[in-house]
């Protein structure tokens, strides 16, 4: 609970930044997003590129099994589906890049309110195993229709925007990102109004909202839309990004990756799903840089891909076991330290 | 329609479906008594197999000695699993526990990987190598022995759980916690027991899996067949876990026969999605009713 913060209307106790401090801090983070293209290697703006994709698709999932309490192990599908989207409109019709990205994400939505249907009846982790149903039924989709490319999959020539070309990650960097933080926006949004609070009713006690007069069928509809909608348009990213989609690119592995980044990170929070796609994305990478400071170094690299796994796992158990609210909680209790410094710590 | 192909193909899937089924009791055991759903069931399989693996062809130990070894040793790391990360998550949400599995089964591909490299290895032969003919029919002498095994096995497991005393603990701990407590069961010495049989059995399937196909690091996707099955099935119910092992057994044998194998995952999920439509807590499964 944070003192001496005195709201004297609804409009100011509702409001997104409600404090000066986080104000300023907001404008530090926008300003080191603005610098650090200029600042930093092509090694780690790919990595602030794939970050940001992350970061859209978690906060989708976040939405949806953080908010809504649905748990959902099919992200990677849809973000296929976005991604296929992306691909197929650029290759075939070759409309401009922001209205395909839009065009994923609908479709990815599309798809994200099919697999919906079934959690009406289907609860819990029924309603997780049917959606590991949804993505090998999409994997087989993309591995056999005629238009998919089979396993192969397809290869898109870069974006354009205005002209210019997207082809490096510099360039992609100024859309990436600011379409990430405008998606970010809009989730914290979503969750001062009437549909994002049905959400948060359904996760705490999906009888009790229907009781209140919230339709579960369309809220939880609803949920998984805007969730795989998410999903879509960082598919379609990914897919300018990586400029090459198979069928392989989107295993169950990278829904369990999502689910995973949400519950490190916390869930039920838009800080979380960032923190959270941030810190999952990060310690491979991170692993890769200890490695290569280790004496011998190429006799181990062996062991990178399984030591990857094993950390992956543990980090898993760990939050769960040690730190069940994740890494959000982690920033609150150091917020709160600064905040009651000296009187309390 | 070529009658005698179809029998040939469903014996096979039958066959197939009767290793779904130990894999599956194993599974739903855990289920039972615990509530939680252990999606590292193929791992454990796995770690099973590999055990097995280290016990017969790198220490050649002789037959009688290496599978009961790798059979405890798998318990064992059950008791530990459920000492280190499913006893500290009791009263926490199912999706936390059940997200502490999967983490549980990335940790043990790992350490597989790390131990024994993720090269596909063989496992010693074991089984009598003559082929089985029933009526015209021919099926593969190790899937025929490996079904027996499991169906043996399923038999035992069974009858143990009906008349030990600590089968009844387990059940009478999955019909009621709080009863069970107070009528002098440890409940959480049952908790454990749960894990270690899951495991055990586990193992005991991953050495006949393992030996039909060979081991490789990537064979925890047998637990993902063996998830349908269970959700098929109902995840707490036992004839559920085998009439659902042989359902998907079957399924997949004909979906591989007729449509080509890449049909066999597309075919066990469609099966799964159907079935989820119509009963949503699976085909023998408790339906809950839910109070507020």
């Amino acid at each position: 609970m944070r003192i001496g913060t005195l709201k004297e209307s609804y409009i100011a106790d509702a409001a997104l930044f409600d404090s000066r401090t986080q104000k300023v801090w907001l404008a530090i983070a926008a300003a080191l997003l603005l610098l650090f293209p200029f600042m930093a290697s092509d090694y780690w703006l790919y990595l602030a590129c794939l970050v940001s994709i992350n970061v859209a698709s978690a906060t989708g999932l976040n939405i949806l099994t953080g908010y809504t309490g649905l748990v959902s192990l099919g992200q990677a599908a849809f973000m296929g589906l976005g991604a296929y989207t992306v691909a197929i409109l650029q290759i075939n019709v070759g409309s401009p890049f922001l209205l395909n990205i839009l065009a994923g994400g609908f479709v990815a939505m599309l798809g994200g309110l099919i697999v919906g249907i079934p959690s009406l009846r289907v609860k819990g982790l029924y309603l997780a195993i049917a959606t590991i149903a949804a993505s090998f039924i999409a994997h087989f989709l993309f591995a056999n229709l005629k238009f998919t490319g089979g396993t192969g999959g397809l290869a898109l020539p870069p974006a354009s925007l205005f002209g210019l070309v997207l082809d490096t990650s510099f360039r992609l960097y100024w859309v990436i990102v600011p379409v990430t933080v405008l998606m970010l926006l809009g989730a914290a949004n979503l969750f001062r109004t009437r549909v994002g609070r049905a959400f948060i009713a359904i996760r705490d006690r999906d009888i009790s909202a229907e009781v209140l007069g919230i339709p579960l069928l369309r809220y939880k509809l609803l949920s998984f839309g805007l969730s795989s909608f998410y999903a879509g348009v960082a598919g379609g990213l990914w897919a300018y990004f990586f400029r090459v989609v198979t069928p392989e690119s989107f295993p169950l592995l990278m829904s369990i990756f999502f689910l995973a980044a949400i519950i490190v990170g916390g869930m039920g929070t838009i800080l979380g799903g960032i923190l959270g796609a941030v810190f999952m994305t990060m310690v491979p990478e991170l692993l890769k840089l200890v490695f290569d400071l280790l004496p011998n170094s190429t006799s181990l690299t062996v062991y990178l891909s399984p030591v990857r796994t094993i950390i992956f796992g543990l980090l898993i158990i760990g939050f769960l076991v040690f730190e069940p609210h994740g890494l959000a909680e982690v920033w609150r209790r150091i917020r709160r330290f600064f905040h009651l410094w000296p009187f309390r710590n | 329609m070529d009658w005698a192909y179809l029998f040939e193909i469903s014996l096979t899937g039958l066959a197939g479906g009767g290793l779904y089924a130990l894999a599956a009791l194993a599974f739903v055991m855990v289920y039972k008594a615990t509530r939680v759903v252990n999606i590292a069931i193929g791992e454990m399989l796995m770690i099973g197999a590999y055990l097995f693996f280290t016990f017969a062809s790198m220490l050649a130990l002789p037959l009688w000695l290496a599978i009961p070894a790798a059979v405890l040793g798998t318990g064992l790391l059950g008791a530990v699993i459920e000492r280190t990360m499913i006893r500290p998550l009791l009263g926490e949400p199912p999706i936390s526990v059940f997200m502490v599995t999967v983490g549980l089964a990335s940790v043990l591909v790992g350490l597989v990987e790390v131990i024994w490299t993720a090269d596909q290895r063989r496992l010693p032969e074991f089984m009598p190598n003559q082929a089985i003919m029933i009526g015209d029919a021919f099926l593969a002498p190790k899937v025929f022995w490996g079904a027996l095994i499991a169906v043996v096995f399923i038999a035992a497991v069974l009858l143990v759980f009906r008349f030990w005393r600590g089968g009844v603990a387990l059940r009478a701990t999955a019909s009621d916690q709080a009863a069970a407590y107070s009528m002098g069961i440890n409940v959480p010495r049952v908790f454990s027991l749960a894990w270690v049989v899951s495991a055990m059995l586990a193992a005991l399937s991953g050495i006949i899996v393992g030996s039909i196909g060979g081991i490789s690091s990537s064979m925890g996707v047998f637990g993902l067949s063996v998830l349908v099955v269970v959700i098929v099935g109902g995840l707490d119910s036992v004839l559920g876990a085998l009439v659902g092992g042989l359902c998907i057994g079957l399924v997949e044998a004909l979906a591989g026969a007729y449509l080509g194998g890449e049909y066999k995952l597309l075919a066990t999920f469609i099966v799964l999605v159907a079935i989820l439509m119509v009963r949503p807590y699976g085909l023998f499964g408790t339906h809950e009713i839910e109070r507020l």
